[in-house]
């Protein structure tokens, strides 16, 4: 018995029935689950430590500070960062994502130029980057997909020119399940001049990033789809970049000295962390990741792919189910999208609720792919570490009993 | 628990309405119409009305959705279809109220007849969204050409 059979009891929420039925939850690309370790160091930090940052010099004061900075040490060396002055805490991936395009994004783009993102991004890497456009004048330009569901790379190639500022692309799609050639990308931008922005909200929960080895300049993603607190996220920047970059938000905490008609900021990363930050966020972060690097980054890996294994081929075997993204599970991220032939996604996640099985159903915030795909909406299974071929066998089953209910063909 | 509870939401008479779909199509010479889109799941209701003497002379829709979405269209239309827009509107306005929770009377309910069927929508608050957003955009319909019958009066007036 592999440890991999008992993490499940570290997490109390998937101990409940619902609708009477054992619990499986796939929704884990939406937001994950908190293990007991996590819950603890939220509940100890609230308990023992609660105090605000940077500008106390009380006891609490200087503990709540520790534990936040130590947080950012722990984020660093996750995700190898060269340095931690280049981790800056957000809410999320979103709003790291939005900080690029807010303050770099509006320095250095200007009306003809590029900006290169994929069809497959979710919206939060699509939205801010077409609203820059249109503020600046500059295009966006989009990178198709292989037949098989990946990033094409010779379109990339196509797309990006020396006119191109920013290229944005997802490290792994939220919905095809796919991995993109990041460090291809990375070389291709910087040949161009242009910089590189990977949105990873999909992708450091489940495998190890290493943000120097793959050369992006910018990297966001966020704690909830890796077991931390939710509010909480990351945004890595290149230390020369976050250095000449203006400030994103203006207040308390990101200032170097006020008088009354001037301010100086702070350096980075504070200078990107206006207000008081999430602190009980940014500890149960670090905490989650501790908790993940017991498992190890490979470990987890392997885990989703055993699943995917197991998984993909069943759904394919059922000639109602339409998989998108690659047959392939090697090629497979823990994101499995389907329909079932005449029946709407929604409908499915109802049916598979009844069943104890939760899943996504919608467009996934990435409209776009939806139109390429020709299809409006998808169904969405997403596994992660607490998942069990017990909760593959589940969703089959469900998936099963859904298409008995429903008659498909027949109604 | 299983699929058990599906069949107080999924009965034969929205199953059926959802796989043959009564009023489906656009009209000839709308007067009123309306598109509504639920983002969070991409149901669409595209609602054509043509209201003759403060009638609703005849009503169609196009659009696409789940089972819930397209069954409250079709069931909506065929409850409104030759109702008066005040009428119609009460009945928007009850069926919008079932699935908030506030309860009517059996007599007003009646007045929805196959569309009641979808108040069961109250169990699965997720979808409530999906049955509601046909009346929604009924309502909508009707109250702009109450507007533009207002807008046309005041102009008489002056």
């Amino acid at each position: 018995m592999s440890k991999w059979d008992n993490i499940r009891s570290d997490f109390p929420i998937l101990e409940q029935r619902v609708n009477g039925e054992r619990l499986a939850y796939l929704d884990n690309a939406a937001t994950t689950q908190r293990p007991t370790p996590v819950l603890n160091d939220l509940m100890h930090f609230y308990q023992h430590d609660n105090a605000n940052v940077h500008r106390g010099v009380h006891t609490l004061a200087v503990r709540a500070t520790t534990q936040y900075e130590e947080a950012r040490k722990v984020v660093q060396h996750f995700i190898n960062a060269a340095d931690a002055r280049e981790i800056i805490f957000t809410r999320g991936a979103t709003e790291g994502l939005n900080l690029v395009a807010a303050t770099y994004g509006r320095q250095h783009v200007h009306a003809g130029d590029e900006i290169v993102v994929s069809i497959a991004e979710h919206h939060s890497n699509l939205v801010p980057w077409q609203q820059l456009a249109i503020a600046t004048g500059a295009s966006l330009k989009y990178i198709g997909l292989t037949a098989a569901g990946s990033l094409d790379l010779n379109s990339a190639e196509k797309q990006i020119t020396d006119r191109t500022k920013i290229v944005a692309v997802t490290h792994a799609s939220n919905v095809l399940g796919t991995k993109t050639p990041l460090k291809k990308l990375a070389v291709l931008a910087h040949q161009h001049g242009a910089i590189i922005v990977a949105d990873g909200a999909q992708a450091v929960p489940h495998f190890a990033v290493d943000v120097q080895q793959l050369g992006v300049d910018f990297y966001a993603f966020s704690g909830h789809k890796m077991m931390s607190g939710m509010g909480i996220g990351v945004l890595y920047g290149r230390y020369d970049l976050l250095q000449a970059m203006p400030p994103y938000q203006f207040g308390g905490e990101m200032i170097s000295t006020v008088s009354q008609q001037a301010t100086t900021f702070a350096e980075p990363p504070h200078k990107f962390e206006a207000g008081t930050p999430n602190v009980a966020g940014a500890i149960s972060l670090a905490s989650a990741m501790n908790y993940l690097q017991q498992l190890g980054m490979v470990n987890v890996e392997r885990h989703e792919q055993e699943l995917v294994e197991t998984a993909l081929p069943r759904l394919l075997a059922e000639d109602y189910v339409t998989v998108y993204g690659p047959h392939d599970p090697v090629k497979h991220t823990g994101v499995i999208s389907f329909n079932i032939t005449g029946l709407h996604p929604h409908d499915v996640a109802t049916a598979l609720d009844m069943e104890g099985v939760a899943i996504r159903a919608g467009h996934h915030c990435a409209e776009p792919l939806m139109d390429q795909l020709g299809v409006t909406a998808t169904a969405r299974a997403s596994f992660y570490v607490y998942n069990s071929q017990q909760d593959v066998d589940q969703l089959i089953d469900a998936i099963r009993e859904t298409k008995e209910f429903f008659h498909i063909g027949t109604i | 628990m299983g699929l058990s509870k599906l069949n107080q939401l999924y009965r034969a008479v929205i199953l059926d309405a959802a796989a043959n779909p009564h009023h489906k199509g656009d009209i000839a010479k709308p007067t009123n119409q309306q598109t509504l889109h639920n983002p969070t799941c991409g149901d669409t209701v595209n609602l054509e009305l043509r209201v003759i003497d403060g009638r609703v002379a005849e009503i169609g829709f196009t659009g696409e959705g789940c089972t819930i979405s397209q069954a409250s269209a079709s069931m909506m239309a065929d409850a409104v279809a030759g109702k008066t827009t005040s009428e119609a509107l009460a009945m928007a306005k009850v069926f919008s109220d079932e699935a908030i929770g506030k309860k009517h009377q059996p007599a007003e309910l009646a007045k929805l007849g196959d569309a009641q069927a979808l108040t069961s929508i109250m169990q699965f608050p997720a979808r409530i969204k999906c049955a509601t957003l046909s009346w929604w955009a009924l309502a909508q319909a009707l109250e702009q050409n109450e507007q533009e019958r207002g807008a046309t009066h005041d102009r008489q007036s002056k």
